[in-house]
């Protein structure tokens, strides 16, 4: 099918069969490396991605699914030169070790920060919920997101002071 | 397979006429097993039949008889998030927060969770003891059955080929004063239920039960009701003692099998004392 999405703010066109999964798809035909494949079953979170700004998996969808979608992996989250607070908090609270599980990580942390800008330590719990890590104990991701959220509020704040 | 995204029903049912054609709602069961199935070469449907494309089975709304109709191709998210289940099914509402992990409730739907008909299946108890009912349509019309009626036993319903669940009906659960739902697994998140537990208790103007309604996920190859454990709860109030005596009838007629999450015999002591919560509320 003709498939047609919007994928870290480009739209991409491709051929695609339908029941391609939409790990496979970003993977192999879109590059998006940054999406990785654990489990495959849905369990472990780390082919997260936000669709229409919702996480969702990628392992568990299929091409179809993209068509009109807007999708962000963890490498559409920011640049390097301009990272997402997530992304910064990541790398500055040891929230990375093998890194395998850090796009999903952050992904679902910057779902959750996008409906709940400033999380009690149990909301970011349980919005992590979902995505497994073999190394951290979590503890230092947890960390991470909540510097993010404090960076997101102090952002807000300065825009704020400056109108 | 080819997947197909009809807009109206009647385009879905055409779509499902056709010969291996399946429903694909949120995916999260369906596409796991489909991958299993692929890999060990076993047949799979030749197209797939998506329901997110169709309006009218997602959300909530209110019945004129006052229950509320939940649509079939609701996320669990979704229906988590809206106010009228929250406030009126907080025993359903209860359940849905600890359905699988945040994505998962983001795309699996309260449909999917009814079709898999899984003894495990965290929407079961809560709707059972709601007294909730099906909505199902194929070409051929329109009909409703008791959610009870409906699913027949592990992985099985009564949906006739070509036929869909549109929608839950729930009838409110404002009158129990006493509205509870529990999952013991073997962790908090991600965690397929070893008992579960959900109960309603209306009480009258001296707090003593005039009604109780109580049944249990994975203990059985469907929901376990036990009628003869609400009976031992009427006219009692639901003091400890009261219901350590309900929770020895559940011991007694309870019959779960072992299997790797946990033995029969840590289900039957689990599924008796899931009631002593009861009295903490
Ligand atoms: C990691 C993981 C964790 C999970 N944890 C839990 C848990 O804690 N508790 C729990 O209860 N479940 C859990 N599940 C199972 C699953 O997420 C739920 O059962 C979910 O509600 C299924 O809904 P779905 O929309 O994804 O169904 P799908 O996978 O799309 O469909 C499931 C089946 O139902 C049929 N179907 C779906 N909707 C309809 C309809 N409206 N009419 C007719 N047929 C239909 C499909 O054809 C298919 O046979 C988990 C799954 C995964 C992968
Ligand atoms: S790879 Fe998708 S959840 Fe593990
Ligand atoms: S950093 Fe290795 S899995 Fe999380």
């Amino acid at each position: 099918m003709k498939l047609s999405f919007i994928l870290n703010g480009a739209t991409v066109r491709l051929d695609a069969e339908p029941d391609r999964r939409a790990v496979d798809l970003l993977r192999e035909e879109l590059g998006a490396l940054d999406v990785k494949e654990g489990c495959g079953t849905g369990e472990c979170g780390a082919c997260s991605v936000l669709v229409d700004g919702v996480q969702k998996l990628s392992c568990l969808m299929l091409a179809a699914q993209l068509e009109g979608r807007t999708v962000v992996t963890a490498a559409g989250l920011g640049t390097a030169e301009k990272p997402h607070p997530v992304q910064r908090a990541f790398a500055e609270h040891g929230a990375v070790q093998c890194g395998f599980c850090t796009p999903g990580m952050a992904v679902a942390a910057a779902g959750l920060l996008a409906e709940n800008p400033a999380p009690a330590r149990e909301d970011i719990r349980r919005a992590v919920s979902g995505n497994l890590c073999r190394c951290t104990g979590y503890v230092k991701i947890i960390d991470a997101v909540e510097a993010a959220a404090r960076e997101l509020a102090a952002r807000k704040g300065k825009t704020e002071d400056a109108r | 397979m080819n997947v197909l995204t009809p807009r109206e029903l009647p385009e879905l049912f055409a779509a499902l006429a056709a010969p291996g054609a399946r429903v694909l709602a949120g995916g999260t069961d369906l596409l796991v097993r489909l991958r299993a199935d692929l890999r060990q070469g076993r047949k799979v449907p030749s197209s797939l039949v998506r329901l997110d494309g169709l309006e009218e089975l997602c959300g909530v709304a209110r019945e004129p008889d006052g229950a509320l109709r939940l649509g079939a191709a609701t996320t669990h998210a979704g229906l988590l998030a809206h106010p009228l289940v929250r406030v009126e099914l907080p025993v359903l509402a209860a359940a849905l927060a600890d359905l699988g992990s945040p994505p998962i409730r983001n795309m699996g739907t309260l449909g999917g969770n009814l079709c898999t008909a899984s003894p495990a299946g965290d929407t079961l108890p809560p709707l059972m003891v709601l007294g909730a009912s099906v909505e199902l349509a194929s070409a051929a019309g329109v009909r409703r059955m008791a959610l009870a009626d409906f699913i027949t036993g592990p992985g099985r319903t009564r949906l006739a080929p070509g036929e869909i669940v549109t929608a839950v009906l729930a009838p409110s659960a404002r009158e129990f004063a006493v509205r509870h739902f529990e999952k013991v697994g073997r962790r908090s998140a991600l965690a397929v239920a070893v008992v579960s537990l959900a109960a309603l208790l209306r009480l009258d103007a001296r707090g003593k039960a005039v009604e109780a309604r109580l049944a249990w996920g994975s203990v059985g190859p469907t929901v376990w009701r036990c009628p003869e454990a609400e009976a031992a709860l009427l006219g009692q109030r639901p003091t400890l003692t009261a219901l350590k005596r309900a929770a020895a009838v559940v011991r007694a007629r309870v019959q779960p099998i072992d299997d790797l999450r946990a033995s029969a015999a840590y289900r039957s002591e689990v599924a008796g004392n899931l009631l002593l919560r009861l009295a903490a509320l």
